[in-house]
Order: structure tokens, then sequence, then C-alpha cells
């Protein structure tokens, strides 16, 4: 995973990062790469490639877990807001009816607990992905431009343990990696 | 290099791009690069550079935007009395126009969200562009329900909040579960529009020609770099999204309906409307959607990305909801004689052949007669054809609104509170106002942001090309 800093690091390079031509050679890369027992890198596409997190060791999505508490806790709000309004509040007869109607406000409910799972959705997966993000050392690379168009990365940080840097792009270069390059912090 | 890119935006491509075919979701000769430079170009195109239509088309928009301007102030000066409503008359043209924008909204989130659910590989192309049209409609549908109101400017007191007259809403009304329904609706389809988007503004901030533009796009992006876990959770979120906006949809018009439904008038309380009324908002969203997409792949070449397969798709879907909605227009019937009850029979009958008949008639044929014509697999391949019915079942969806809300009121349970509803040049500038505010959106909408899903057409592009097979793990690549 990318996410710790890196800042510190003597060497001043963020990592090394080389090119991949097709997203089945970067996720091939990066099987191989995590075999040879590097574990602090990252892989970039275009599109959402299958089983490419996987590939560099992802394990854990956590935006469902934080999605489902945030329904529940819309649940609860929306219910308990209703509830308190109509009975605590502002306690109104109207017709004889029961001051706790719940089967009408499920409608609310049931609202409440959709906004405030969407929006936790959107919310945890920009903060958990450390977005947004004004700086990142990878666009120091200029052909990175294209990991947005047309063009797959794979990128070993300078923070995992087995870093070194000419051995590293070595290592890159014979995964099959087109312009293996130095990445600037 | 960096001059070529610049020379490349500077037209739309010249020769025609032929329409690939009804089996087709994608051109060929396509890879990522192309796909991108295509949907991008459109945007980065200079506005001299931009079709005259799309020019012509804007003005137009933009001179209704000030005509709903006029409408609105003038409404806020005078009050709802420059409207043609009356008692027992009072919902007229602003619920009309509520519920027919909203139902427009519908088929957006329809295309995103349920076709992604089920995995229909011809949303691709349509799906941005159905959303920011489901946006749009829902800020036209928003407007007028707070117009209605008669005092616009206190409209916040539709939300509970604590206040100093220690007064709260009422959330065992429908219209009350209305303020949460549309509200949240707007909320979460710009939420998932805008998700959407950001891959592809990453892609616009990269790939575009002027810095200005890099830094507008780079904002909007968050800085975006395609990183492997962050698609991940990207999926993820989005897949939630797509769930979550699935049943919201359902809610939403099934609360619409209520609106009606909860209430004691003739033909207003039945049970069927909240199915009947989500089919017919997905019918009239569909409509809309084809009536917008089928000019703007002329004006802007893209015939090999928009195809005859979607439009084929969407005129299917449209007749296959346009059925749902004749099955409603039938059980109303049904129910009315079948329940032995006087008023609604009496309802009935009027609404067929009472002041507003016509429009029942013109109703039937626009919503349910004419478009029977999409069967014929000839009539879905010419253009002509499906744009001309698209507009007649807007029409008739209009219609559909205008006859439950106005026949049901004006003939009420006593004869002595009979009324005519005859809107008024006010009524009229509002609504062609805010077609003009929907117009002049859609049309700053594919001038500023990539209109097609650049990053999911890179995606049609890979699975055609490369088949889905990953190359062995450990091999040499």
């Amino acid at each position: 995973m990318s996410h710790g800093k890196t800042l510190s690091h003597p060497t001043g390079t963020h990592g090394v990062m080389a090119e991949f031509g097709s997203p089945e050679r970067l996720v091939a890369a990066c099987h191989r790469a995590y075999a040879a027992g590097y574990r602090k890198m990252d892989a970039y596409a275009p599109i959402p490639v299958e089983g490419l997190a996987e590939a560099i060791g992802f394990k854990r999505n956590k935006v469902a877990f934080c999605v489902l508490i945030a329904g529940i806790c819309g649940v609860i709000g929306g219910l308990g807001l209703l509830e308190w309004i109509t009975v605590i509040a502002y306690p109104h007869n109207v017709g004889g009816r029961p001051l706790n109607s719940w089967p009408a406000y499920i409608p609310i409910t049931f609202e409440c607990m959709i906004l405030l799972s969407a929006l936790t959705a959107l919310v945890s997966m920009l903060a958990m992905n450390g977005l947004p993000r004004p700086y990142h050392a990878v666009f120091n690379v200029p052909a990175f431009k294209r990991a947005s168009i047309d063009k797959f990365f794979l990128c070993i940080e300078s923070s995992d343990p087995k870093f070194e840097e000419a051995d590293t792009a070595r290592f890159l270069g014979g995964l099959g990696g087109r312009e293996v390059s130095v990445v600037p912090e | 290099m960096e001059t070529t890119e610049k020379a490349d935006y500077q037209k739309l491509p010249e020769r025609l791009i032929p329409d690939p075919g009804p089996d087709s979701i994608l051109g060929p000769g396509h890879d990522y690069d192309s796909v991108t430079r295509r949907i991008a170009g459109i945007v980065y195109l200079p506005l001299k550079n931009s079709p005259k239509k799309w020019l012509v088309g804007a003005f137009i928009a933009f001179c209704f935007v000030n005509l709903l301007m006029l409408a609105v102030g003038w409404l806020f000066l005078k009050g709802t009395g420059i409207w043609g409503i009356n008692i027992p008359i009072g919902w007229g043209f602003a619920i009309i126009n509520f519920v027919w924008w909203i139902g427009i909204g519908h088929a957006g989130t329809l295309i995103s969200a349920v076709l992604f659910l089920l995995k229909q590989d011809w949303r691709t192309s349509i799906n941005r562009f159905s959303e920011a049209m489901t946006l749009f409609a829902v800020a036209c549908a928003g407007m007028f329900p707070i117009l209605h109101l008669g005092r616009p400017w206190l409209a916040y007191w539709l939300f509970p909040y604590p206040n100093s007259m220690a007064l709260w809403p009422q959330p065992r009304s429908p219209l009350e579960w209305d303020v949460f329904a549309v509200s949240t609706y707007g909320t979460v389809s710009l939420v998932f529009w805008y998700v959407g988007l950001l891959p592809d503004l990453a892609s616009m901030r990269d790939g575009a020609p002027h810095l200005w533009q890099r830094k507008i796009y780079g904002i909007l992006a968050l800085g975006w770099r395609g990183s492997a876990i962050h698609w991940h959770r990207y999926q993820k979120a989005y897949l939630l999204l797509a769930g979550l906006a699935t049943p919201l949809v359902l809610s939403v018009h099934t609360i619409v309906s209520f609106d009606f439904a909860i209430s004691v008038i003739p033909g207003w309380h039945t049970t069927i409307f909240p199915p009947y009324f989500v089919a017919g908002a997905v019918y009239s969203g569909f409509a809309m959607v084809l009536t917008l997409i089928i000019p703007l792949r002329s004006w802007y070449n893209m015939r090999d990305l928009i195809t005859l397969r979607h439009i084929e798709a969407a005129s299917k879907l449209m007749l296959g909801v346009g059925l749902i909605v004749a099955y409603g227009y039938g059980m109303e019937a049904f129910f009315a004689w079948y329940s032995g009850d006087k008023y609604e029979s009496f309802m009935y009958w009027n609404r067929m052949t009472g002041p507003y008949g016509f429009t029942y008639v013109l109703l039937i044929l626009c919503n349910i007669l004419l478009p029977q014509a999409l069967w014929s697999r000839k009539v879905r391949h010419n253009l002509v054809l499906v744009w001309i019915i698209s507009i007649i079942v807007n029409i008739g969806m209009w219609l559909e609104r205008f006859v439950i809300v106005v026949t049901s009121l004006h003939r009420d349970f006593l004869p002595s509170s009979w009324g005519i509803y005859i809107p008024s040049k006010w009524d009229w500038a509002t609504y062609a106002g805010t077609l003009g505010f929907f117009m002049f959106l859609i049309f700053l909408f594919v001038r500023a942001l990539p209109s097609i899903s650049i990053f999911e057409v890179r995606e049609v592009v890979h699975h055609e090309s490369h088949g889905e097979h990953l190359e062995p793990v450990g091999e040499e690549a």
C-alpha cells in the first residue's frame, strides 16, 4: 500500500516506476513483484483492472462496512428525529390518532438511511483513498500523464525494506516494464 | 507533442463517422487513446469551432432562462394569483410540472444504477448523459413546489429545525415525505454523478491542451491518480451507490404518488398509483433520453459511440414500460367501474367526456396508440421517427399529469364546488422557462464535462479487444 509518508526517506526518491502496455501485463508484473517480496508498491491504471489491487496485496475494502454503519445511523437518526418531534417536542392530536404513528414515519426514515449511506459511500471512499490530494510524487514522471489515458504503471516505493534503486529498477525491467524511471519525491 | 495535441482538438472529426449498426455498442478501430480523445475533444473544442447548432440552441435556451427569471420575478412580486389556479383546482401547472420533471429524472437513475446492477453493456455510453439529465430535471422539478408555496422565501420551514416559533413540520403528511424524498434524490443523484465523473476528470486534467483547463479539471479531479487500491474502493463505492439509488428511485415516485393516493379525491385515491407512477416516470425519462441523444450524437459526430444499439435498446424499454402505463390506465378505468362507487365512476366518465375530455383522448393517443409503432424494427431504426415518437411520449406524459391533477380536482363530490382551470400566460411562461433552463444546462454540460463516461468506454474497448483473460501469473509477459 502506498499511503505511508515517504518524505523523510534519505534517497529523496518516491520509488521506481515502470510502464506496461496492457492491464494483463501489469497484473502479471504485480504478482511477480509481490512474489519477489516487495510490499510497498502501487499500480496505476486508466481503467479498473480486475485482480490488480489483490495482486499488490490489498485485502480489506472497508467502504461497505462504513456504508452499513451509516445506513443504520440513518435509520436510527431519522426515526428518532420523527418520534422526538411528534411525541416529545410537539405532541399534536390530529383526529385522535396516536402520537407515535410510526408507520407514517417509514418513508422519511428510509430517505434518511439512503442519504446518509450515499454520502458515506462518497466520503469514506475519498477519505480512505487519501483524496483530495493536490500533490503526489508519481505526477513527477512525465510519462505518468498517460496513466489516466492509455498506459499502465507499477511503482515500487522507496519505503519498501527491499528497495534498492538500481536493483529494483533492474527487477522492473526484467518484468517487461518499459521506460523504467526513478520517481523523485 | 504539445502543439500537435493542441491542433487535434481544434475541430471535430470531419468525415462522417458511420454507425456500426444495432449489434455493436462501439464503432470499430477504437483504442484507449482514441476514445479518450474523441470524448474529451468535444469539451476541448474551442467555442468558436462549436457546431453552429449548439450555439443557436444554447442561445434559444438562454432566452427561455430569461423568461423563467421574468416569470419567477413577477410571481415573487404578485403571488400565485398570477397563475390560473383557483379553488377547487389549487394544484394546476406547478404540481403537473413537478411530477413531470421528476419523472423525467427517473430514467437517468434507472440507466445508471439499475442497468449497472443488471450488467447491461449498452448503458455505458449514455449513463453519464442520463445522470446529468436527472440532475437538471430534479432541479426543475424542485422549483415548482417551492414557487407554489405562496411565500417561496420561507421554503426552509419545510425542514425540521429548532426554531423560535417552536413549530415542527408534520411528518405524517406525504407532502413532508416529498421534501425528504426529493432533496435526498437530488443529493444522491449528484453524488452518484460526481463519483462516476471522478476518473474522467483526471483524464480531462491530463489531456487538456491549456493550463487553465488543467487547473480546473485538476481541482475537480481531487488528485485522482488511478491507483489500483483507489479503483478497488471506488468500484465498491460505485456499486453501493447503484444499490442505494435503485430503491431510492422507486421510493421517490412512490412518495410523489402518495401526494395524490393518500387523499380522498376520486381518481387519486387508488392503490395502483405508486407502481403506475414509477412506470410513467421511467417512460417519460426514456423518451427524454432519446429526444436528447439523437441530435447530440449527430451534432458531435458520435455515431460510433452512441450507436443504433443504444437507441434501439432504449426504444424497446420505452415501449415495454409504456405497456405497463397502458395497463395502469386500464386498471384505473376498471376500478372506477368495478368499485360501484358513483363518485369514482362519475369521475372517470367525466375524465373521458367532460370539459377536459380532449386531453384524455390526446393522452391515450400519445402514450398508448402512437408509440406502438416501435414494435416495428424499421421504425426503431429510423431515427427521425424514433425522435418524433419520443417527443410525442413526452407530451403524452405531461398530459397524463394534467389529466390526473385537473380532472380529479375540478369535479369534486359537491357540484357546488365544481370549477374550471385555465392556465394563465404566466403558467406557460414558467413551464417554458424551466424547459429552457433544462436545455441550457444540458448545452453547458456537453461543453464543460465529458458527456460519455470515458473510462467505461475504455473498459468496453478492453473487453472487445483483449477478451477477458488474464495472462497466467508469473509468466514473462
